[in-house]
C-alpha cells in the first residue's frame, strides 16, 4: 500500500513458514497446541508482516503463544510490558543525558559549538527501549507487547508508526527503518475498548477457552505423566464448570495447576470429594467455589 | 474472488458490523496466501483481517456460511464429498438390517421407519460419531422439514419441523439410559453431570448440522444475498431489552460482565486524570530537596471529588423487567463507583432491595430473590406508577438528600392510574439529579397510557435506553 513497495523491508524478509500446518506442527513440537485459527493468523502475520492483536480471558496462553513463536522460529523475544503512564522515554528511546553533558564538559575548550551539537545527538548517546531495539535489531526477533489495553488511549499513538511501517522517527536523528520485519504480538486482556487506528494496523485473533478436545491434549502435553483417562476427565470437568454462572471462569493455566495438583495427590480418578477438596486451585472467589460445589454435586 | 470478497464486504457493513477500506484490502491479500480448499483457514484469514471484536463473530460467521457455502463449486467445501457420504448412509442402513436380522440390501431410505431413523441418530450420538451425525443431518432435513422451492418461509420454521420430528429431549433421556447400562452399574452423580453433558455437546453439535444443512439448501433455492438479509441478527449490544429472545438474553448476559470491568476501569481513570487543583505546598516543599531546595516541580493537590449516592428505583412488571434487571446488574457491578447504592423496586408495591445485593456477593442470586421474595404487589400487581411513588415518598423521602441521585427506571406505563407525579417534583427538588430511563422506542412514548412525559418534566433528563449500547453510555456519564 505504501508507495515505495521495492524498498519496503517485506521483501528483505523471507517467509518463515510454508503452510498453515507447518506452523501448527512447529508450535506443537514446543507444546504448544493451536487450533486453525491461532495457526492461521500466525501465518499470516508472518506473510501480510502485520502485527497480531491477541485478545482473549486471562490465563489462555496469549503471552505463551508470543513465546512460542520465538521458540520455533529461532528469535530472540523482546518484550514489553505496557502500564498506565507508560510513555515514550520508556517503550520507544532516550537520549542519555548524563552522558550527554559529560561528552559537553569534557570538550569544554577544544571543539566548536556546531561539532558538539552534532555529536552529542548521535547512536552513541541514544538509550534504545524495547520498541527501537526490535526495529534495530539485525537478528531475528519477536516483539512482544503485553496488554496494550493498560495504556492510556493516547499512548497507543505511540505504537502507531512502528506497527504499520516498522519505523521509528527519532527528530534529532532521522528515521529508522526495521532492517527485517519482526514479528509483534500485542496482547489485550480486553479492559478496554482499543482504539480503531490501532486495531486496524493489526490482524486479530481472539484466544478463548479451549474445546475440551483440545484441553485434553493440553493436559496431556503439558503435564507430565498424567493418564489418558484423568486428562479426559480433568477437561470434561472443566468443560463443566465453564458453563456454570461465575465471576471468573478458570482458564488454562488454572487447569494445569489443578492437573498437577491431582498429580501430587496421586489421584487416578476425579470423585465429588476430591473434585469438591482441590476447586480452591481452579476457582478464586468464594463464591465461585460455593457454587460450583454445590452444582457438582447436583442431588438428584 | 475480488466481486465475492467485495460483496461479503458488503454484506458485513449491511449486518452492522464496522469494516475499514484497509481491511477490505489486508483480507483480499490475505486471502492469496491461503488455499482456497481450506475452508476453516480461509475463514480464520477473513476473520483476522475483518473482524477486530469478539462480539461480532458469531455475526461474521453467519455471514461467512451463507456467502461461502454455495459459491460455485470451486469454494463449495463440503467436508467430505457427496458421494462417500452417500456411501456411508448405505452402509448404516445395512449395519442395521443386518443387526436386526433382516438380510436383504436395498430400498431407499426411505423404508425407514420413523423409530429406525431415531435409533440410528441414538447409535450416531452415542458413539460421537461426527461423520454420522452429519449423515443424519442430512437425512433427517431431507425428510423431515419438507422443503419446498420458493416458498417464503424462513429457515427456523424447518428448523422447527425437523426438529419436532426427531424429539431431541427424549433422545437425551434414552442416551443417558443406554450410557447406564454401558456401564453396568450406578453413575456417581458427578459422572452422570458430565454424561448429560457431554451428550447435551453432542446434540447441539447435531442441531448446529441441521441449520447448517437447511441454510445450505436455502442459500442454493434463493442466492446468497436474498438469505443473507433474512439471517441478518442485531449484535449483542444492539439486541432491545424488551424483544430479547432467550439465547439473545444469555448473550447479552455474558457481554455484561466485560462490559462492566471496562466501564469500571474507564470511570476510575476518568476520576483520576484531568483534574488538577490548588497548590500543595507540603508535597512541592518536600520534593524540592531533590533540586537543592529550588521548589522547581511544583505539586498540586488532587482532588478526590465526592461520589455520587445512587437511588434506583425500577418497574419490575412483565414488560419491563429485563431492563430493570440488567440495569441494577449493571449498577451493581460498578457499585464501588458509588458511595451508596440503594435499590427499590416496585410494581403497585414498592419495597427496599439493597439488602439482598449486600448478603451475596452475586448478583444474579440477588436479581432471582428479588423476582421471588420482593413485596411488590399491593392490589393486583399491574404497574401503578402513582401509589409506588407515594408510597416511596413517605417511607424513604428523607433520606434522599443534597448528594443522592435518583434513577427512575420504567415504561411510565401506568393502567391510567393518578400519576402522583408531584413526588417526582419533590424528590428533584431535594436531589442532586433525577433521570429516568425508559426501554421503549422514543416514538412510543406518550402513546396509550404511557406517562412519560408527566414524570419527565421535573427530571434532569429522560434517556431512551432500549439497548445495552444506550445504557453503557448512560451510566458512564452518570458516574
Amino acid at each position: 500500500m505504501t508507495g515505495s513497495e521495492s524498498t519496503s523491508p517485506l521483501d528483505r524478509t523471507t517467509p518463515r513458514f510454508d503452510s498453515v500446518q507447518a506452523v501448527r506442527d512447529a508450535l506443537r513440537d514446543v507444546d504448544y497446541l493451536a487450533d486453525d485459527g491461532i495457526a492461521g493468523v500466525a501465518f499470516l502475520a508472518d506473510r501480510l508482516g502485520k502485527p497480531v492483536l491477541v485478545e482473549g480471558p486471562a490465563g489462555t496462553g496469549k503471552t505463551q503463544l508470543a513465546k512460542s513463536i520465538a521458540e520455533i522460529t529461532g528469535a530472540r523475544l523482546i518484550r514489553l510490558q505496557c502500564y498506565e503512564g507508560l510513555d515514550e522515554s520508556k517503550a520507544l528511546y532516550e537520549w542519555n543525558y548524563k552522558k550527554q553533558l559529560l561528552r559537553i564538559q569534557a570538550d569544554k575548550d577544544s571543539d566548536s559549538w556546531n561539532e558538539i551539537h552534532d555529536d552529542i545527538f548521535s547512536d552513541e548517546f541514544l538509550l534504545t527501549r524495547p520498541l527501537l531495539e526490535a526495529i534495530s535489531a539485525d537478528d531475528p526477533v519477536v516483539l512482544l507487547i503485553d496488554e496494550v489495553d493498560r495504556v492510556e488511549v493516547e499512548t497507543e499513538a505511540l505504537l502507531l508508526e512502528i506497527l504499520s511501517d516498522y519505523q521509528v522517527s527519532i527528530p534529532e536523528l532521522g528515521t529508522i527503518v526495521a532492517k527485517q520485519i519482526p514479528l509483534v504480538f500485542l496482547t489485550s486482556n480486553n479492559t478496554r475498548e482499543l482504539s480503531e487506528a490501532l486495531k486496524r494496523r493489526c490482524l486479530y485473533l481472539h484466544v478463548d477457552y479451549p474445546s475440551l478436545e483440545r484441553e485434553r491434549e493440553i493436559v496431556l502435553a503439558k503435564v507430565p505423566g498424567v493418564t489418558a483417562n484423568l486428562a479426559d476427565q480433568i477437561s470434561r470437568i472443566m468443560r463443566s464448570i465453564r458453563q456454570m454462572d461465575l465471576k471468573k471462569a478458570p482458564s488454562v493455566s488454572e487447569t494445569l495447576d489443578w492437573a498437577r495438583t491431582l498429580m501430587l495427590l496421586n489421584v487416578d480418578v476425579i470423585d465429588e470429594q476430591t473434585a469438591k477438596d482441590t476447586l480452591h486451585v481452579l476457582l478464586k472467589y468464594q463464591s465461585d467455589i460455593a457454587k460450583a460445589a454445590k452444582e457438582l454435586s447436583v442431588e438428584k | 474472488m475480488l466481486e465475492l470478497l467485495n460483496g461479503f464486504v458488503v454484506e458485513l457493513r449491511n449486518a452492522g458490523l464496522p469494516v475499514s477500506l484497509t481491511e477490505n484490502l489486508d483480507a483480499m491479500e490475505a486471502v492469496q496466501h491461503i488455499p482456497l480448499e481450506d475452508r476453516e483457514a480461509f475463514k480464520y484469514a477473513l476473520g483476522a483481517t475483518l473482524i477486530k471484536n469478539n462480539a461480532h463473530w458469531r455475526a461474521f460467521e453467519t455471514v461467512f456460511e451463507v456467502y461461502f457455502s454455495l459459491r460455485g463449486s470451486e469454494y463449495r467445501i463440503v467436508d467430505g464429498d457427496e458421494s462417500s457420504m452417500d456411501e456411508m448412509w448405505r452402509e448404516m442402513q445395512e449395519q442395521m438390517r443386518q443387526g436386526e436380522g433382516k438380510g436383504g440390501a436395498g430400498g431407499s431410505m426411505d423404508d425407514l421407519s420413523p423409530e429406525e431413523i431415531a435409533h440410528l441418530l441414538m447409535q450416531a450420538l452415542l458413539n460421537g460419531d461426527q461423520a454420522m451425525t452429519r449423515a443424519m443431518a442430512r437425512q433427517a432435513v431431507q425428510r423431515f422439514a419438507g422443503m419446498e422451492p420458493g416458498r417464503p418461509v424462513g429457515g427456523t420454521y424447518y428448523l422447527y419441523r425437523t426438529l419436532r420430528n426427531l424429539d431431541l429431549d427424549a433422545m437425551l433421556e434414552k442416551l443417558m439410559e443406554a450410557s447406564r447400562q454401558q456401564v453396568g452399574g450406578e453413575m456417581t452423580t458427578l459422572e452422570e453431570r458430565l454424561e448429560r453433558e457431554e451428550f447435551e455437546h453432542r446434540i447441539e453439535e447435531f442441531k448446529g448440522e441441521i441449520e447448517a444443512e437447511i441454510r445450505r439448501r436455502l442459500v442454493a433455492d434463493r442466492g446468497a444475498e436474498a438469505m443473507a438479509k433474512t439471517l441478518r441478527k442485531p449484535l449483542p449490544e444492539d439486541v432491545e431489552f424488551m424483544h430479547a429472545s432467550r439465547d439473545e438474553m444469555l448473550a447479552l448476559r455474558k457481554s455484561l460482565y466485560p462490559l462492566t470491568r471496562k466501564l469500571a476501569a474507564r470511570l476510575a481513570r476518568k476520576r483520576r486524570h484531568g483534574r488538577k487543583g490548588p497548590l500543595d505546598f507540603r508535597n512541592t516543599v518536600r520534593h524540592s530537596l531533590s533540586y537543592g531546595g529550588v521548589p522547581a516541580e511544583p505539586k498540586f493537590k488532587y482532588p478526590r471529588p465526592a461520589k455520587p449516592e445512587l437511588m434506583v428505583v425500577a418497574d419490575i412488571s412483565g414488560s419491563v423487567a429485563a431492563f430493570a434487571r440488567f440495569t441494577l446488574m449493571l449498577v451493581y457491578a460498578i457499585q464501588n463507583q458509588f458511595s451508596k447504592v440503594r435499590s427499590f423496586v416496585f410494581i403497585d408495591g414498592i419495597d427496599e432491595v439493597t439488602a439482598y445485593f449486600k448478603t451475596t456477593e452475586d448478583i444474579t442470586e440477588a436479581i432471582h430473590r428479588i423476582n421471588t421474595e420482593a413485596d411488590v404487589v399491593w392490589v393486583d400487581g399491574h404497574s401503578d406508577y402513582g401509589h409506588a411513588f407515594e408510597v416511596f415518598w413517605e417511607r424513604y423521602g428523607k433520606d434522599v438528600g443534597p448528594k443522592t441521585t435518583v434513577l427512575f427506571l420504567g415504561d411510565a406505563r401506568n393502567n391510567y392510574h393518578a400519576s402522583q407525579a408531584w413526588v417526582v417534583k419533590e424528590v428533584a427538588a431535594k436531589a442532586r439529579h433525577v433521570y429516568w430511563l425508559n426501554p421503549e422506542p422514543r416514538s412510543y412514548w406518550d402513546t396509550g397510557d404511557s406517562i412519560v412525559s408527566d414524570y419527565g418534566v421535573h427530571t434532569d433528563g429522560v434517556y431512551e435506553c432500549r439497548n445495552l449500547r444506550q445504557l453503557e453510555s448512560f451510566v458512564e456519564k452518570l458516574a
